[in-house]
């Protein structure tokens, strides 16, 4: 039971990394990646946010949805539950904890139609994982979004100070050196798990 | 020329939403491992756009101004819903291949951002003919880019064997790093060229962020309006 949580936690964050190979919260991660400060920010935000989304989404797709088999609203429940649950998770941090709400709030808004945390609700009720496993799948999917979009930040500090042929500069290179992280991380493909 | 065919102009040349608006990124870099696959998902996509900003247009007097967004997104996914459910039942083949990028595309900004930037301040026809303009650019610049990956990582073009043997297909270009690697070359190539590009703009639209584009897009026009 433990090592197959473990498993999951490996396989989304390494293997099937959420950014580099199912291409899903691109957006921020291209946007959101100038400085390896903010981006660790974005990264913890990320997680946090994860974690609660894919246990209550498991929780409603579990408790409410397949009770009354009304499994193909699924999309329209969970869009609505992660926007009102992130803008609940903003008010709370707010008013409990100001410094984390200092080093995470301005990024919360940011996540709330981020497509990696409804991607990861849709994919977790199609592996038909359960409470445990998609929390885990959700911490797991957020780290990898993190560890993607700090290295990304790190590589986008140096670039800054190399010269780089006119048309490659901006998004270009940031794209080129996404798809060289990408290579690397498909090395992880060959893990035998 | 006529406001409608401008419209469309506008949507497929002037503001293409993958390539000059750079709106959008996921799925174009995700599903264009073959051109079908973007064409299908391009076709998705416009179908759920023309129907939201006609609807959206059509309800802009009834939606309070506070709650527009969830109100939008509850349009949205229900649309998505139905085309989900459709291709499942008619196109089982084109569903597996596009999988969970198909109710992926409720967050997919370019249809937040129709709904907030036009579809809610024009009429219903208008709105429409926004949404094909845009869903055929989209479409377009998704099959392209699936045309391109497919003939250099597989050597087919629609599945149809193009190039003779000879020519070893460099399967990378099918995998997660050649979507990368297409989209770098193909801005390079843009700016190279001084096609304007929300890429090589100091303001980005939305600073390439899907969560972010339907608020501060919409807001940044407003404010444009304003002054």
């Amino acid at each position: 039971m433990n090592t197959s949580l473990i498993l999951i936690v490996i396989t989304t964050a390494l293997v099937n990394n959420v950014v580099l190979s199912q291409f899903l919260g691109i957006c921020s991660f291209l946007g959101v990646s100038k400085q390896i400060k903010t981006s660790a920010s974005l990264g913890g935000a990320v997680i946090f946010v994860m974690a609660i989304s894919s246990a209550v989404a498991n929780l409603l797709y579990t408790f409410l949805l397949e009770p009354l088999h009304l499994e193909y609203l699924e999309t329209i429940v969970f869009i609505l539950v992660i926007a009102t649950l992130v803008q609940m998770v903003e008010m709370f941090l707010k008013k409990v904890s100001p410094a984390i709400y200092q080093a995470l709030g301005i990024y919360l808004p940011l996540i709330t139609t981020n497509c990696a945390v409804l991607g990861v609700a849709i994919t977790n009720v199609q592996n038909n994982y359960g409470f445990a496993e998609s929390v885990a799948a959700g911490i797991g999917t957020a780290a990898g979004y993190t560890i993607a979009i700090v290295l990304l930040a790190g590589i986008r500090e140096r670039i800054d100070e190399s010269s780089i042929p006119v048309p490659f500069r901006g998004a270009p290179v940031v794209l080129l050196s996404a798809a060289l992280m990408a290579i690397a991380f498909m090395g992880f493909g060959s893990l035998s798990l | 020329m006529n406001q409608y065919l401008e419209r469309i102009y506008n949507g497929i040349i002037k503001e293409n939403p993958s390539i000059v608006l750079m709106l959008g990124m996921c799925p174009t870099l995700a599903v264009t491992t073959s051109a079908i696959n973007g064409l299908g998902m391009g076709l998705s996509t416009l179908a759920v756009l023309v129907f939201s900003n006609m609807l959206i247009s059509m309800l802009r007097n009834i939606i309070p101004d506070q709650v527009r967004l969830p109100a939008y997104i509850v349009i949205v996914a229900t649309l998505v819903t139905i085309v989900d459910l459709g291709l499942q039942a008619y196109v089982p083949s084109l569903y597996a291949a596009l999988g969970i990028y198909i109710p992926l595309i409720v967050v997919n900004c370019i249809i937040l951002g129709r709904a907030e930037a036009y579809a809610n301040k024009v009429t219903p026809g208008l709105a429409a003919f926004d949404g094909i303009g845009m869903g055929a650019g989209f479409t377009l610049a998704l099959t392209a880019i699936g045309l391109v990956r497919e003939l250099l990582g597989a050597g087919t073009v629609f599945s149809m064997k193009i190039l003779p043997d000879v020519f070893e297909p460099i399967s990378i270009f099918v995998k997660a790093p050649g979507a990368f690697l297409v989209m770098a070359v193909l801005i390079a190539i843009l700016n190279a060229a001084h096609i304007s590009t929300a890429a090589n703009k100091k303001t980005a639209g939305c600073d390439g962020c899907c969560s972010a584009c339907a608020k501060s897009c919409g807001t940044e026009e407003k404010e444009e309006t304003k002054e």
